[in-house]
């Protein structure tokens, strides 16, 4: 059978607007993979922990907090210290230019706004997973 | 490599993998399972199941909780959702429902989307089971997709079985008694503070009322939970224990080991030789005999007999 790929939306910190992250799972679900959903108000130890329970090949990030900067690095480094170097993570949200740049360089694979194209993001999934380092 | 010592070692992201690979069923995944397998034999397995909504994830995640709290050193959960038949994706939401269990290092949750399998589960199931089993979680919840009638493969399974009911259900209890009531070795009414709850006991009452039990057999009871606020949470989980114990002084719960053994065996019979046969078939053979009973030609029974009867 042909690997599926496994993909966690997460919502990370304190914003209760989901509904751009059910969308996105929607579109992932009928792009043929297999999504799973964790709910509101998760922490980055939270959103580590079930990636590896799931193993996952990729986390998809929703943050409208403004909070980012703090979230994606914890969340990153938490990754890293579990041994999955090999999920890639992809943000999407209301994140400012400027914070780009800093996001990409500590690995963030891409980073969607407001009014992203949905095959853009699961392009992008796609991408991300093919060209990220597989787990042994 | 050594993938099965770091799984028996308690290695999480080991065992995370292991299950990808079966669920894949990737040959490497099979051969770390024959190594684990004589491990997989002491756990409680609890299946879960009951129609869409009614608060199995809910339930679970108070239960898990409960064994947590009275003792239980390591609990899982295999939480089953259905895939789309069209994309083949899925959306696995159970953890939703189980954000209190987050963090804790003596649970492990996985969601498994059923991947075509019709029965409440997936064909993979089983083998997550073993894997968790070996791994050293002594108690195991199976959460199958939202079941009404046929969806019964979870009994074969599971040790105990807990059919969920919600509220409301009225003459509908009517309809699926013929279908899971049957497998339930504990039954619950869920969301018991809303309206319809005592309605939805008594009917089951009425139902299970008519079935005749050897004498010393189990009675399923019927109980009440509001999962949300954990209230009954401990009396299912006495009524669950009570049943763990009645296997073991029965002697049934060996006889359903055996049975499951049986039963595995079988399909994977199935699956083995009906892979094999397509595999060795001359290319194109299968699609004539589609056309040949689209256009019925023949019965689906005369092509497959022509099938095998042409096998080298």
């Amino acid at each position: 059978m042909a690997k599926k790929l496994r993909v966690l939306i997460a919502k990370p910190g304190l914003d209760g607007h989901d509904r751009g992250a059910k969308v996105i799972a929607r579109s992932l679900r009928d792009a043929g993979m297999e999504v799973i959903y964790t709910g509101l108000r998760q922490t980055p130890e939270m959103i580590a922990e079930a990636a590896l329970q799931e193993d996952v090949d990729a986390v998809g990030l929703s943050v409208l907090s403004g909070a980012h900067m703090a979230l994606v690095p914890r969340l990153l480094e938490k990754l890293r210290g579990q041994g999955q170097d090999h999920v890639a993570v992809l943000l999407g949200g209301i994140i400012p230019d400027e914070d780009i740049p800093l996001l990409k360089e500590m690995g963030v694979a891409a980073i969607f706004g407001p009014g992203a194209n949905t095959e853009a993001i699961i392009r992008a999934f796609q991408e991300a997973v093919a060209a990220s380092p597989k787990a042994v | 490599m050594g993938l099965a010592e770091d799984v028996l070692a308690g290695d999480r992201l080991a065992l995370a993998r292991l299950l990808t690979r079966l669920e894949d069923e990737d040959s490497r995944g099979e051969a770390v399972l024959a190594e684990l397998y004589p491990h997989a034999r002491h756990a409680h397995r609890i299946g879960v199941t009951g129609p869409p909504g009614t608060g199995k994830s809910t339930l679970v995640n108070q239960a898990v909780r409960w064994c947590r709290q009275n003792g239980m050193e390591r609990v899982a959960v295999i939480a089953v959702d259905p895939s789309s038949p069209f994309s083949g994706g899925a959306i696995l939401g159970d953890r939703i429902r189980m954000r209190d269990l987050a963090g804790d290092p003596g649970i492990f949750i996985r969601s498994m989307a059923s991947r075509g399998a019709l029965g409440g589960l997936a064909r993979g199931t089983a083998a997550f089971v073993d894997a968790l089993i070996a791994a050293g979680y002594e108690r195991l919840f199976i959460e199958t997709v939202g079941a009404g009638q046929a969806e019964v493969d979870v009994a074969r399974m599971a040790d105990t079985t807990v059919v969920v009911e919600g509220p409301g259900m009225g003459d509908e209890i009517q309809a699926i008694k013929a279908g899971i009531l049957e497998i339930a070795d504990v039954l619950v009414v869920n969301k018991a503070d809303l309206p319809g709850a005592q309605a939805a006991v008594q009917a089951l009452h009425a139902s299970l009322g008519l079935a005749k039990r050897p004498a010393g057999s189990w009675s399923p009871p019927i109980l009440t939970t509001i999962a949300e606020s954990g209230e009954g949470i401990e009396a299912l989980m006495e009524a669950v224990n009570r049943h763990r114990d009645h296997l073991h002084d029965s002697g049934e719960g060996e006889a359903r080991d055996r049975a499951r053994a049986a039963t595995r065996l079988e399909m994977e019979l199935h699956h083995c030789l009906a892979e094999r046969f397509r595999r060795e078939l001359a290319d194109g053979r299968f699609e004539d005999e589609v056309q040949a009973v689209f256009e019925r030609r023949k019965t689906p029974a005369q092509a497959a007999a022509d099938l095998i009867g042409e096998r080298p």
